[in-house]
């Protein structure tokens, strides 16, 4: 048995050593799992400088990838903010993979490196492995083998090919990132070894076969499928029909469509679950640290370091100051779970009302988890924003009509407001606010092989046409003929061959 | 379940210095053109004296996206921290419409950086590679480089022949210390055996001959000599080619009252390149400043740009100060280099014949190379008319004209240029 009161002195030191964080692990290992029943990954804890956090910032939490100037960039624009003090680096960064790497700062103070271990290496990790959205879209035994196959690739091509030819197809494809996911689809499993093999078999395919789709010698049938549409029906993976279906592309370069395609694939659950995924790990801090406290291996001091830091996580500027960026994930996140603890233990007449099966019940716990297994930003806020945390955090909605001169208030914390409170702040952690529908509509198959990407628009926003001009161009080199943008059937833009 | 806990700070740094060089790849474009706007600039001489870093500005590396158009369709957000609001509460937007509206929040460690704040500051050194990359200058320096050679002793192993100044004390004592060893045992060997056969044997006459034998033994193991001339082995040295790192610059300027400001200052300007130039190529670099009206005088650099004198101009005394100053300073060991600007006055026809010969048959064969620059002249003069066969005879002098600070970028590349055809 561990003597507490050591243990409080050592956590208590703000330095720390390798043992501290042993011992730490090792308690908050064990309340994760018989407290909290959380379910990991094993953690892989790796202490950095604030140099390599910044490596590890542009790489947009890849331990490795690819070559190419956008990394650099986002570093070199990390690097201007640190150096000039208008931006501190995170405590941990934490990557979705098997064994969870986790890069934690070497200043960190032993409270610091505590409450992350319980944050990322708990928390975040076993969002990671429960997670419906991470269990459908990434493998987390795979992805750093995956990125180092897509590495070696990209370099081998840049080798052969020349690295502005390779440079060219990835700054296409980056253009078409968000394009590269079908929602509704589960995707194959990755794995370095089979997709050598997969390669292999392209390449020597590409070699072989003819693409009987771009046969140009007339067929008999040829009005008949004339008839057909190509594709039949929309394709909203417009990086995977290009993939299937460019005339024109030589086999290295369909596999640097797909390695992007792979990798946006990776991220497309983090962009839906920042809420979620954060209040988790928030909210197994929090309650890790404080049933450490609980069992007494920690000391007061300790406790007011924990608390100035965890309100520094989880502060949230009001829609009028200076430092307001929008709503903190974090403190949403937060707030949400331990309203829901609070309302499992201690219900109001008001909880029942609004969450009968919940309210009172006492499975906090369960219900932790089974959120956290099942649920996305949007549907999360949808079904647990209880108007508890409404009142708390003062939300309310403003409509910007278009061509309005005013802005109209049209709810707020009342009786009135909860549920289109509710509505719309889910709507907000919608895909489609921050991109826009864009689908593959038709292929001019027996003419000039127009592709047609139609735009439908949502809440009568139209289109970035700065952004169109540019982006339609590097469609354009994948697909090889003329790509056409269309809104509701009428031409936005077509790339001129 | 154990944590495996990775010591990652000692790894190799700059895991993102590969894409960082990507990035200056992709921008090369905007950094060469901001050279020229840098080299207008006035802060030409606090790039050659300063070891900071040089800031580029860059625009326009944005990665495209398909994105809404942000003025139009109906913007709906729930923000926190209301005070006052109450449902059907109108406010005014503010002239420019949008605001409003945002995506989902940002983390709280998210910058907020607009891409307009973005700038990549390189080191000094990378600044002047882009500085320089179009003059294709490298193989021109590396011609110049060979031509000037010094030899250094360099150490080169041990030999076993050599002056007895570097003899080597440890290796031949260490010698000597193996062969005495070897040879000894060899002689204890047969000792052993002689004091073996010693024991059994009865024959006297035997005995005699053996102690005879074994008294030489010990006579000739004794005798092995300390040192001996195999043992000995000498420091090496070999003689190494080495090219000259060291660079003198000639900066002549004509300071008569037809030079005005304008036309020193675009002097100073291209004195700085050609500095900037010679410190990418050599560790250490004098400048001598020579500036002349009637008679010619060294000076500082302070006096050299900053004072100004009146009265005429007879241009062949600064050549010959500068020729007697190499004669004197710089005749071995140096690479000279040699930049004379001038408005092109001179005194008379014979002061230009005077030049044509000195420059000809003393300076040009000893300096590595020379650029005259005739600054803000609309006729071409004597000077001028010399000059230009004078360049044509000597691959090392080149000649031009500058009328605007503008200029200077582009006549500097088209000296260096002309050379690699």
């Amino acid at each position: 048995m561990i003597d507490k009161n050591k243990i409080k002195d050592l956590f208590s030191n703000s330095d720390w050593n390798v043992e501290t964080i042993e011992i730490a692990n090792e308690i908050i290992e064990r309340i994760a799992k018989e407290y909290l029943g959380l379910d990991i990954y094993q953690n892989q804890f790796e202490i950095i400088t604030s140099e390599q956090m910044l490596d590890a910032y542009s790489l947009i939490g890849l331990p490795i990838s690819y070559s190419h100037w956008k990394f650099g960039k986002d570093f070199v624009m990390n690097q201007n903010n640190y150096k000039k003090g208008r931006m501190g680096l995170a405590y941990e960064l934490v990557i979705n993979s098997d064994p969870c790497i986790s890069y934690n700062m070497e200043d960190n103070t032993t409270c610091l490196m505590t409450l992350v271990l319980a944050h990322a290496a708990m928390g975040h990790n076993h969002f990671f492995k429960n997670n419906y959205l991470f269990k459908q879209w990434t493998q987390a035994d795979a992805i750093v083998d995956y990125m180092v196959f897509a590495r070696d690739f990209i370099h081998k091509c840049e080798e052969k090919y020349g690295f502005e030819e390779v440079e060219q197809v990835l700054d296409a494809c980056h253009a078409l990132m968000n394009y590269g996911v079908d929602k509704y689809k589960k995707p194959r499993r990755i794995s370095a070894s089979e997709e050598q093999e997969r390669l292999r078999k392209r390449l020597e395919d590409d070699r072989i076969l003819l693409n009987d789709l771009w046969r140009t010698i007339p067929k008999e049938e040829k009005e008949q499928l004339k008839q057909k549409r190509f594709p039949e029906s929309p394709e909203e993976n417009i990086l995977y029909f290009i993939e299937k279906n460019s005339p024109k592309l030589r086999g290295w370069q369909r596999e640097i469509v797909r390695i992007v395609r792979k990798t946006a694939q990776y991220f497309y659950p983090q962009g839906q679950t920042k809420v979620i995924n954060e209040g988790c790990a928030t909210h197994t801090h929090y309650e890790i640290i404080n049933r450490m406290y609980e069992e007494g291996y920690l000391a007061d001091d300790f406790m007011l370091e924990f608390y100035h830091h965890h309100s520094n996580v989880i502060f949230q500027p009001s829609f009028d100051s200076q430092y307001y960026s929008g709503l903190n994930p974090y403190t949403l996140g937060f707030n949400i779970f331990q309203d829901l603890k609070r309302m499992s233990l201690n219900p109001t007449k008001e909880d029942i009302e609004w969450f009968p099966k919940l309210a009172g019940k006492g499975d906090w716990i369960e219900q932790f988890r089974y959120i956290v297994e099942n649920f996305k930003d949007e549907t999360f806020v949808l079904q647990y924003l209880s108007p508890k945390v409404i009142r708390d955090m003062k939300l309310f909605r403003i409509d910007d009509g278009q061509g309005k001169t005013h802005y109209e208030i049209s709810a707020i914390h009342n009786e009135d407001g909860y549920k289109r409170v509710r509505q719309s702040l889910s709507e907000q952690y919608n895909r489609s606010r921050y991109v826009p529908d864009i689908q593959v509509l038709d292929v001019d198959v027996f003419g000039d092989r127009t592709m047609t990407l139609e735009y439908t628009p949502t809440d009568g926003k139209g289109l970035d046409y700065s952004q169109v001009i540019k982006v339609v161009p590097h469609v354009e080199l994948l697909w090889g003929f003329p790509v056409k943008i269309t809104e509701s059937g009428k031409e936005i833009y077509t790339s001129k061959k | 379940m154990s944590i495996n806990i990775v010591d990652r700070r000692e790894s190799p740094k700059g895991k993102s210095s590969e894409n960082r060089q990507r990035l200056l790849k992709r921008i090369e474009g905007q950094i060469k053109k901001a050279l020229p706007d840098i080299v207008k600039g006035t802060n030409v001489k606090d790039l050659t004296s300063s070891k900071d870093r040089v800031k580029i500005p860059v625009k326009g590396i944005n990665e495209p996206q398909f994105t809404y158009d942000k003025d139009s369709g109906d913007k709906r957000s729930v923000h926190p921290g209301n005070k006052e609001y109450e449902e059907g509460d109108l406010i005014k937007k503010p002239n420019g419409g949008g605001g409003g509206g945002s995506g989902p929040g940002k983390g709280s460690n998210d910058p907020a950086v607009g891409e307009d704040e973005f700038s990549v500051s390189i080191s000094r050194e990378e600044f002047l590679d882009y500085f320089f990359a179009d003059l294709e200058l490298p193989d021109l320096v590396k011609k110049h480089l060979n031509s000037i050679v010094d030899f250094k002793q360099k150490r080169a192993g041990y030999s076993n022949y050599g002056n007895p100044s570097r003899l080597n004390i440890t290796r031949s004592y260490k010698n000597s210390m193996a062969r005495r060893m070897a040879v000894g045992l060899f002689f204890d060997k047969k000792i052993k055996e002689i004091e073996e056969k010693l024991k059994t044997e009865t024959d006297k006459l035997l005995i005699v001959e053996l102690e005879k034998e074994l008294d030489k033994l010990r006579k000739m193991k004794l005798s092995v000599s300390f040192m001996e001339e195999v043992d000995l082995q000498y420091n090496n040295f070999e003689k190494v080619a080495v090219p000259v790192t060291s660079a003198v610059m000639f900066c002549v300027m004509d300071v008569s009252g037809s030079m005005g400001e304008k036309e020193k200052d675009i002097a100073k300007r291209f004195f700085m390149l050609l500095y900037m130039f010679l410190t990418k190529q050599y560790e250490r670099i004098e400048i001598v400043f020579i500036r002349h009206h009637t008679s010619a005088k060294e000076v500082t650099e302070e006096e050299f740009f900053n004072s100004r004198e009146t009265g005429g101009t007879v241009v062949v005394t600064a050549l010959e100060l500068m020729d007697s100053i190499i004669k004197e300073r710089y005749s071995d060991g140096w690479n000279i280099y040699a930049a004379q600007a001038s408005d092109g006055d001179v005194w008379n026809r014979s002061d230009a014949n005077d030049c044509y010969s000195i420059l000809n048959s003393e300076i040009l064969p000893r300096v590595q190379y020379m650029i005259y620059i005739e600054i803000c002249r609309m006729s071409e003069g004597d000077l001028w008319s010399f000059y230009s066969q004078l360049s044509k005879k000597h691959k090392n002098f080149e000649i031009g004209k500058i009328d605007d600070v503008g200029q200077i970028w582009k006549v500097f590349q088209d000296f260096f240029k002309k050379k690699t055809v």
